[in-house]
């Protein structure tokens, strides 16, 4: 495999963690795929990245352009499945590998992909439910008040509250300040936010209200949709609210600039 | 009723503009779903029970000629009339003939969402009845010449300030304050008890009907319905096919779920099955009784992939529940059913091609489906109706083509990531200083509402592969 060749040959009885990095981190957010490798490799793992990675289709795939998703998937399941783990630092790309592929593949293609599925996680629920971070040994990140956005896809289609605020309270002894209705959602919803921009907009002002409304100095969350859709409206209201990965907080990576933030 | 589904943007854009009516729909939006998951933790068996009541309605959806073979036979002894209606145009020409029958010049009418589906009201007020709504929140609509915003509190856009200037002004009752809530409710039972006094014939919907028994389910708060059924000499039930239920306690099942879902009570003020006309022993009752049983295109529903929507128990939890639903409102929607039950079943009862915004209207946060006591995977059912669109030519050719293009160069590693690499760059020199764009080329959906964060650098594959990265060291 291409992706192997590349890297420092896997130590002994390490598992092996293929990272799906996601189209908007390879794009818009590098350091949030490098802090997820810094954390797995944490946690004892050794991690591949298959170079021929693009995108998982959700594009496509929620425009109900479904025929036009598979070879997409196709790909990802061929690329990845060779894999022990695949974790990605998004809930809505791993919700997509493990709910939505099973739904859109049929036939054997359908096997491979619940196949994938099983052993496919969003980095927060990896570290938290699958590796153990306590062998870990590294001295606990220092971090200022942070508050958290529950991405739709991470919290309902996978379940993910508990395990980012369980690895900030171990990893940074961090306490979340808990935003007003937590659980709605921030109006990205992928093409949505510039289908129907206006609402879009009411509905990320709300959230952005709601987060200001914590005092918080960083709006951390798991996926890059949400965060760049809540950084770009901090911005336009020149809040001066850090928006943060939470890949980036757990390594204690706060040093380049925030999410919209200028150099 | 007349459809403006497909200007859903722009009465959205409306809607969003009045300052107090958004704020009454914030308040909404975050008052009803704390009640409904305080009635659901306190009842405690939500989900068990939520489950149990799926499978017997897909089976009753499953075995619907069997069952409503059952409830007719059952119905026809206990001294009912029936009637199947093919679509809306034959229900409203039923329930008129049956007024005409007994020389009827009033109606009273209780909540029925079928009948807004198929505007009977209209139609008989053509044919110069006096139709008057007696639940309160419709009848508040009607004198407004407004449509339902909900479908449980169909005017729950009302201020109770809009509401004493509309009854002050339709109301010849002389000089008066009605400073208080109770002094409107007060003020609407003395117009309307006086209706139901005179009504000749009474309207009502149903939520369940019983096959082993022919009875008919309805639920209330307010008691008109009860009025509307044993005033008038004549009652009318008109309801849907997909109604049905086997067994009188798979409807008190469905029941606990229903009220806890739509309004947070763990059961409604009042619950009523209805059985026939007065036999010779009861004290009231209506000496006739009719059930017209509606089909608009349920039946093609039910052999089609959107058969699920079939189970809605029409509780409004989705309305509720929905950022985009309590942002803008129902009126947006442009039809009967608002929200995401509204955004699947307009196009299923009208069609795809004038509701195209509507599956559209969507995030896909999900938050629908997880309350929904009838388990129906909405956001599944709505980017499915995205596909149809897309498979009927009705998306825009531009978001095809573009999404089309996007899939396939995501299909060319090599060629994407030179690609990518390109565009991000670009991006990222024009960018990095100030962080973000306030406005770009092509995306101007986005930043109308939003800047567009720069890119951090360059691209993690092109820095990964350069061995540039933080993390490879």
């Amino acid at each position: 495999m291409n992706s192997k060749k590349q890297h420092p040959p896997a130590r002994e009885n390490r598992p092996r963690v293929s990272l799906f990095v996601t189209c908007l981190a390879d794009l818009f957010r590098p350091s949030v795929a490098f802090a997820s490798i810094k954390l797995l490799e944490q946690a004892g793992y050794t991690v591949d990245v298959p170079r021929a990675q693009t995108c998982c289709g959700q594009p496509a795939y929620n425009s109900g352009e479904y025929e036009a998703t598979v070879p997409l998937a196709q790909q990802v399941i061929e690329l990845f499945e060779p894999y022990d783990y695949v974790v990605a630092p998004s809930g809505s790309c791993a919700g997509m590998i493990c709910h939505h592929y099973p739904r859109l593949l049929q036939g054997q293609w359908r096997d491979r992909a619940l196949q994938l599925a099983a052993k496919t996680f969003e980095l927060t629920t990896f570290l938290s439910d699958v590796a153990d971070m306590k062998r870990t040994r590294r001295p606990p990140v220092s971090l200022p008040t942070v508050t958290y956005h529950d991405s739709c896809a991470g919290l309902r289609e996978l379940g993910i509250k508990e395990q980012p605020r369980k690895l900030l309270r171990e990893l940074c002894d961090t306490g979340v300040r808990e935003l007003q209705q937590t659980d709605v959602c921030c109006g990205f919803g992928g093409t949505f936010c510039t289908k129907m921009p206006e609402i879009s907009g009411k509905m990320v002002g709300d959230k952005l209200a709601s987060a200001l409304a914590t005092e918080a100095k960083i709006l951390a969350g798991g996926d890059l949709g949400c965060l760049l859709n809540l950084a770009g409206r901090a911005r336009r209201q020149d809040q001066a609210i850090e928006v943060r990965h939470i890949a980036e907080l757990l390594v204690g990576d706060l040093e380049g600039p925030a999410i919209g933030e200028g150099q | 009723m007349e459809q403006h589904s497909q200007t859903f943007i722009d009465n959205a854009s409306e809607a969003l503009g009045d300052t107090a009516k958004v704020q009454r729909r914030d308040l909404l939006g975050a008052f009803m779903p704390l009640v409904r998951d305080a009635a659901v933790e306190k009842f405690g068996k939500f989900e068990a029970l939520r489950q149990h009541v799926k499978r017997i309605r897909q089976h009753s959806i499953d075995n619907l000629d069997h069952y409503l073979a059952r409830f007719e036979e059952e119905a026809l002894h206990n001294g009912n009339q029936l009637h199947f209606a093919a679509d809306g145009d034959e229900l409203n020409s039923i329930v008129l003939d049956i007024c005409q029958q007994h020389g009827a010049r009033r109606v009273a009418k209780g909540k029925s969402m079928v009948t807004e589906e198929t505007g009977l009201n209209d139609f008989l007020q053509r044919a110069n009845l006096d139709v008057k709504e007696t639940d309160l929140g419709e009848y508040i609509i009607q004198q407004a010449g407004e449509t339902p915003s909900h479908i449980v509190g169909p005017a729950l856009h009302k201020s109770q300030a809009e509401i004493r200037e509309l009854f002050l002004e339709k109301h010849d009752l002389g000089q008066r304050d009605l400073p208080e809530i109770s002094d409107l409710v007060k003020e609407a039972r003395v117009i309307l008890r006086e209706h139901f006094l005179q009504a000749e014939v009474g309207i009502i919907g149903s939520n369940a009907l019983i096959a082993e028994n022919g009875y008919s389910m309805l639920v209330t708060n307010e008691g008109n319905g009860d009025l509307c059924a044993n005033l008038p000499k004549v009652l009318v039930i008109c309801t849907t096919v997909d109604r049905i239920l086997p067994r009188a306690e798979d409807a008190t099942a469905m029941l606990r779920l229903l009220v806890r879902s739509a309004t947070g009570q763990p059961q409604t003020c009042y619950t009523s099955f209805y059985s026939g006309p007065r036999r010779e022993q009861d004290i009231d009752g209506p000496l006739e009784t009719h059930i017209v049983l509606l089909d608009n295109k349920r039946t093609e529903i039910m052999d089609g992939n959107y058969r699920e929507m079939l189970e809605c128990i029409r509780c409004g939890a989705c309305l509720n529940h929905c950022p985009i639903y309590t942002g803008v409102g129902g009126h947006a929607y442009g039809w009967v059913y608002p929200g995401p039950m509204g955004s699947v079943l307009t196009p299923l009862l009208t069609s795809l091609e004038q509701s195209t915004a509507l599956p559209n209207a969507c995030t896909s946060c999900g938050r629908c489906a997880e309350v929904c006591p009838a388990a129906i995977p909405l956001p599944d059912l709505l980017r499915d109706l995205r596909h149809d669109e897309s498979r009927q030519q009705l998306t825009p050719v531009r978001w095809r083509k573009g999404l089309r293009l996007h899939a396939w160069l995501a299909r060319q590693p090599r060629l994407y990531h030179f690609i990518t690499g390109i565009g991000i760059t670009i991006m990222q020199r024009l960018g990095r200083k100030k962080g973000g764009f306030r406005r770009l080329p092509l995306a101007s959906g986005w930043t109308s509402q939003r800047d567009l964060p720069s890119p951090q650098g360059k691209t993690f594959m092109q820095q990964y592969r350069n061995g540039s990265g933080p993390g490879n060291e």
